[in-house]
């Protein structure tokens, strides 16, 4: 404990005189970057249309107000596509994550030297990668359409549902595979007896939880083409139909809203 | 005691065993199975693949597959430079306000220190800043500010608020209230008590979750280009229209490069607070 | 008649764990293996099943030399040696019933197994096995429902339900209360009596293996120390095997305990 001799009298201080330097050092420097960042935003931003900005709001808020309720008789494709999305591409990212999950652990890993390592960048590529991306990626290469969207889902969700299986896999706890690997079980028995009953619980909720998060993605991959009610989206956008783009804000939020709940009350009745 | 066993277990040799199923009641369990097997066709059949295109398409994918052997961080050098830049700074501007915002909001929002008005309004924050997603608020402000990287600064800081606020929030709910407690007993103010009762409970967390949402900041700052909110999207989405994927493939290692790099430092991080 | 020879165990970390150790275990003979924590008891019992894998020695069961098996030869060896762990290790989230089958996985084929399509004598034989240990109404309860000494039950009949012919059991006491320790001490003992079943029991509580066993081997330092009945563990040799220390109070123990455990 850093005590300061000063004028023969003991203090007592948090830090030592050099720990408090080098923060004080480290918290000029984030300010520093801050700063730096900051100009560099403000020097492309153009000032008059935020001060303008207030007055736009307004008028978009005018304009947007009431919603166009007729339009939602068109919306029903739409919102059925979307689901399709979410769900079908939830479902495709679980049973090539499962794999994935079981390659990249550690404990189950065929190989810690070859394969584990491919495994790993499987998850990490997929996984940094935003599904609008894949979408544009998909768009390009297999045309527009919700099959792109299911893809593009699909593959975004996989790295993320392998990581978290895979270190729930890594957790479990081995005497219960030892056991069942004492009786004379295959590899493939043991998987089955001694590892699958104890992440079953963590699977059923990350694929919950994934689905929740797919319907929110899927709602605005149509903003690059691919399927959904993002298409409606950018459409009334690009002819600048607000009282429908209010009216689509709406219907996403409650989907939002909705899977949530759903994706809430599935966990509660698993966990 | 025995002989009421032994007469059971006499019944039961010979009978099948099966394992006693998940859902218990028999009707419920087949609407469930039937209700999914149903759902699942007419979504096949409603997905209108065009397997012609999607066979054509098969070409430009190993093209792309294979662009990824040879990525061209050159030809296009300078737009990569600055999209990346201006990613980089959105994100640390946005995270630095973000979480500077959302910690008064999360202290609000959480109901054993807030009162009740309070919480309900720094609630309800979270709860627009949550439903709305990135890119729709991206949109919004875009047509608001006009195009550039402040309509994605602000995105993003909004929503590191609804994100932090809610999970510190939660955190600050869930802890010892013992120690918090004692502090209080000592005659403390609130600040004080903050300060000293539940800033080091939360702080570890607090760090950790910051670390994650700047990691999460940058991925998204990835797309918000896609829609004129600045960054490295519109580089990419230029790359892609004109099919140049060796440069698609150079942007993209790009982005898996820096998010690993930032998931390392965060893990580094996170083992040194906790 | 399962033989040790020359069994030796090193760890990767440079741990001896086993130095060299000889020993015979006759069928039907119930076994208890001593030692201070750390002697390499659960290294022995996993080096005989290769759970763990031996540095060199060798391991005969009957006229089966282990340590130089295929996998899937070892497999069939390993449905012959029960084994009864510390704390349960059962499947927590799967029924009772399915963790006494699972002790037949050897027996039947990957997907009969996973779709939990067992032959009916297995179930059978589940059933009587259950009903043996006192927990016939728990056949479709979750494991993890169980207190400890109704699991410990539940990975005897798992043990069993191999027909083995050896029992392996790792401290099976470890995690209960004295009285439920002595009940499943006392059951092991019997379903091995009953059965003809060897067994080597590996314990830390000497009492309790004194009350129950016919032979006692002592392990210091991954080495043999003692090998001879119960009553010849004097102090001397309580103090070769665990250090000093007043034994006396726990042997006259032992005797007084031997006295009230009638019921």
């Amino acid at each position: 404990m850093p005590v300061l001799e000063k004028d023969g009298v003991r203090v007592w201080q948090r830090r030592s005189r050099s720990e408090s330097l080098i923060r004080w050092f480290g918290w000029l420097i984030g300010v520093a970057v801050f700063m730096y960042c900051w100009q560099q935003i403000s020097a492309v931003t153009t000032w008059f249309f935020v001060v303008d900005a207030p007055r736009i709001a307004g008028d978009i808020w005018d304009r947007a107000t009431p919603p166009k309720w007729g339009y939602i008789t068109q919306l029903g494709r739409p919102i059925w596509d979307t689901l399709n999305i979410a769900t079908l591409g939830t479902i495709i990212a679980l049973t090539l994550a499962v794999p994935t999950a079981f390659l990249a652990a550690r404990n189950t890993t065929p190989s810690a030297l070859f394969v584990r390592p491919i495994a790993l960048l499987v998850i990490v590529s997929t996984r940094s990668i935003n599904s609008l991306i894949w979408a544009l990626l998909l768009i390009a290469i297999i045309g527009p359409g919700v099959f792109a969207g299911v893809v593009a889902i699909a593959i975004r969700s996989i790295g993320f549902c392998a990581k978290l299986l895979y270190e729930a896999i890594e957790e479990i706890n081995e005497s219960q595979v030892e056991a069942v690997t004492a009786t004379g079980a295959s590899r493939w028995q043991v998987m089955a007896y001694g590892i699958v009953p104890q992440i079953l619980p963590a699977f059923a909720g990350i694929a919950v939880f994934r689905w929740d998060i797919n319907i929110r993605e899927s709602t605005v991959l149509g903003l690059v083409g691919a399927g959904g009610i993002g298409l409606q989206l950018s459409a009334s956008l690009n002819v600048l139909a607000w009282p429908q783009v209010s009216l689509i804000l709406i219907v996403i939020l409650f989907a939002v809203v909705i899977s949530e709940w759903v994706s809430a009350k599935v966990r509660g009745a698993i966990i | 005691m025995s002989t009421p066993l032994a007469c059971e277990v006499d019944t039961l040799i010979g009978v099948k065993w099966q394992k006693p199923p998940l859902v218990k009641r028999a009707w419920l369990r087949w609407t469930l199975i039937a209700g999914f097997a149903g759902y699942l066709v007419a979504a096949f059949l409603t997905i209108e693949v065009n397997w012609m295109r999607v066979y054509e398409g098969l070409d430009r994918g190993a093209a792309f597959v294979l662009a990824f052997t040879s990525p061209d961080f050159t030809s296009r050098a300078g737009d990569i430079w600055e999209g990346m830049v201006e990613s980089v700074v959105m994100t640390v501007t946005a995270s630095v306000v973000g979480i500077a915002i959302s910690i008064p909001i999360g202290l609000g929002a959480a109901r054993n220190i807030a009162p009740l008005p309070v919480y309900l309004a720094c609630r309800g924050i979270v709860a627009i800043s949550r439903a709305l997603q990135e890119i729709i608020v991206a949109i919004l402000l875009v047509a608001i500010f006009g195009f550039g990287p402040l309509a994605g600064f602000l995105t993003l800081s909004f929503a590191t608020i609804g994100f932090l606020s809610k999970l510190l929030a939660e955190d600050i709910e869930s802890m010892d209230r013992v120690q918090a407690e004692a502090i209080k007993a000592s005659g403390a103010r609130w600040t004080q008590w903050i300060n000293y009762g539940v800033q080091p409970q939360v702080m570890p967390r607090l760090i950790g979750l910051s670390m994650y949402r700047i990691d999460i900041n940058f991925r998204e700052s990835a797309i918000l280009g896609l829609v004129g909110a600045g960054g490295i999207g519109a580089t990419l989405n230029t790359a892609f229209d004109r099919y140049e994927y060796d440069t698609a493939a150079a942007i993209l290692i790009l982005i898996i490069v820096v998010v690993m790099t930032l998931e390392y430092l965060s893990g580094i991080i996170r083992a040194r607070v906790q | 008649m399962l033989r040790l020879k020359k069994l030796l165990k090193t760890y990767k970390t440079g741990d001896e764990a086993l130095k060299s150790i000889d020993l015979e275990v006759p069928d039907g003979q119930v076994l208890a293996l001593i030692g201070p924590s750390g002697a390499g008891k659960s290294t022995m019992i996993r080096c005989i099943n290769r759970l763990v894998e031996p540095t060199s020695g060798e391991v005969w069961l009957d006229d089966t030399e282990l340590t130089k098996l295929s996998s899937g030869a070892l497999r069939q060896e390993r449905r012959q040696m029960g084994m009864i762990f510390q704390e349960y290790a059962l499947v927590e989230r799967l029924t009772v019933m399915e963790n006494v089958l699972s002790g037949r996985l050897g027996y039947v084929g990957f997907w009969r197994s996973f779709l939990r399509k067992f032959p009916q004598s297995d179930v059978d034989e589940a059933y009587r096995l259950l009903d043996r240990v006192g927990l016939l109404s728990m056949v479709d309860k979750r494991a993890d429902e169980l207190s400890g000494g109704q699991r410990q039950r539940v990975g005897i009949c798992r043990a069993l339900i191999q027909n083995p012919k050896l029992l392996l059991v790792d401290e099976p006491t470890a995690s209960l209360d004295p009285k439920t320790s002595r009940q499943i001490m006392r059951l092991i003992c019997e379903l091995c009596a009953e059965r003809g079943l060897a067994a080597i029991i590996n314990i830390h509580d000497v009492a309790l293996a004194q009350m129950f066993v016919s032979r006692v081997v002592g392990l210091r330092l991954g080495a043999l120390e003692f090998d001879g009945a119960p009553q010849e563990l004097t102090p001397d040799v309580l103090t070769t095997i665990y250090g000093e220390e007043d034994w006396e109070a726990t042997i006259e123990k032992v005797e007084d305990d031997e006295e009230e455990q009638v019921a």
